[in-house]
Formats: structure tokens, C-alpha cells, sequence
């Protein structure tokens, strides 16, 4: 079972109450040795409640420091702040879109429903597909 | 008009696994199509069936949007950077 490092899941949730209402989103990124070993924080260009968009602009700046690591994208994350950890229809699509782009990647979800107890799960998606995995938060 | 292009991790294998490669042209059309030229594949899902860009496909010349720009006609010069960034999105 894929682990998490707690710090890590916490940069996450405290990203996600810092963004409420709007949806945050970022990518973690994979050391050479396929860990999670750092989050990027990215902007939500749709500063939405209810959709995000990772701006391109960040997604190229983080892309760089991954290469300059030799690192890869292990994982991208969002939060749902009014509903559960799970990928919505809107989710299915565009992951569906972005899957030969991205192949083996995984999305991390965190709910914010409720905000004193978030919710993070991990989740594969393929042609709309869900199949979740089972991730240890350590 | 020697641009450098950024490519995304999946269409490095069409290019010897280079993250960063040198292209030509005047516009962005033309800097594609000599990157087809100098590496069979790496724009076959950048570009649609109809010529344009792909919907769910950024492309950036410099720290610029080309949708804002003029699209495959924005204009490229000596030293600029292209980005190919696919879309990451979703909602709840």
C-alpha cells in the first residue's frame, strides 16, 4: 500500500481549509525511488466552490522543478468542500481527458464536509472508470 | 528563430527523452511543424483533427496563453520558450 507522509497530508488539508470555500488543487511529486516526497501547491484559476483548474502557469513552473530533480508527478489533488472524497462526474471527464497525458497518475481528493475532520482518499480513474486505493497516511 | 519547446513527460520519448528540445519557425505553426519534422509523433496530440490546438491542451509561449495570443499564428522569436501543458481539471 502506497504511503503518504503525515507532513505531506498535512500540507494538503491545511491548503484546502486555507483555499475553503473555493476548491484547492496541486500536484504531489515522487522522489526517484517512487515515494511522495513533495507537495506543490497550485492556483485553482476557475476560484471556484465547485471546480478547478490548475493554472498552467504553475503546472509548467512545477513540471520544471521536477525535472530539475528527476523526479515525477506521483499524484494530483483537489478538494471537495461541499461534498464527499469522491470523484465527481466532472472529475471522471476531465481525468478521462488528461489520462494519456498523465498515465498512472492518481487523484487525491479531500473533503472538507466536514472541516474538523477532512477526508483525504486516493483514486485512479480511466476512461470514467473509478477504482480507489487504499493509501496509509504514516 | 531557434525556440527552445518544453515538452511533457509523455512526448519525451518521441524526442531521445529530452525534457527541453530546439525548434524553428516564425509562428507557433510553423515552430510545431518543424518539431514534427525533427521528431515523428511529438505533435500528433498536441494539434486536433482539424489543425488547431487540442481543447484540453495549453500551450504557452514564454508566460503567455497563445489562445490570447493568436493561437497557431502567434508569433515566435529567437530565444522564446513554448510550453505544451495538458489540462488538469475537475470538480465536485
Amino acid at each position: 500500500m502506497p504511503e503518504l507522509d503525515g507532513v505531506l497530508y498535512k500540507e494538503i488539508v491545511e491548503q484546502a481549509l486555507r483555499e475553503f470555500p473555493n476548491e484547492c488543487c496541486g500536484v504531489v511529486a515522487a522522489n526517484g525511488h517512487g515515494r511522495p516526497a513533495k507537495i506543490f501547491p497550485a492556483r485553482n484559476i476557475d476560484a471556484s466552490t465547485a471546480t478547478y483548474r490548475i493554472d498552467p502557469i504553475d503546472l509548467m513552473r512545477i513540471q520544471d522543478e521536477i525535472d530539475a530533480e528527476d523526479w515525477r508527478v506521483w499524484a494530483f489533488f483537489h478538494s471537495h468542500t461541499h461534498s464527499e472524497a469522491y470523484p465527481s462526474r466532472t472529475d471522471r471527464e476531465q481525468a478521462s481527458h488528461a489520462q494519456d497525458w498523465y498515465p498512472g497518475v492518481r487523484y487525491l481528493i479531500v473533503s472538507l464536509t466536514d472541516r474538523e475532520q477532512p477526508e483525504l482518499r486516493s483514486f485512479f480513474m480511466l476512461d470514467g472508470n473509478v477504482e480507489e486505493e487504499e493509501l496509509s497516511i504514516a | 528563430m531557434a525556440v527552445t519547446v518544453k515538452l511533457p513527460t509523455i512526448l519525451r520519448k518521441f524526442a531521445g527523452n529530452e525534457a527541453r528540445v530546439a525548434a524553428e519557425g516564425a509562428t507557433l505553426g510553423e515552430v510545431l511543424k518543424d518539431l514534427e519534422s525533427r521528431y515523428p509523433g511529438v505533435t500528433k496530440n498536441v494539434l486536433a483533427d482539424g489543425g488547431g490546438l487540442h481543447r484540453f491542451i495549453n500551450v504557452y509561449v514564454n508566460d503567455e496563453d497563445v489562445r490570447y495570443l493568436g493561437s497557431l499564428e502567434t508569433p515566435t522569436s529567437d530565444g522564446d520558450v513554448v510550453s505544451i501543458l495538458p489540462a488538469v481539471a475537475g470538480g465536485a
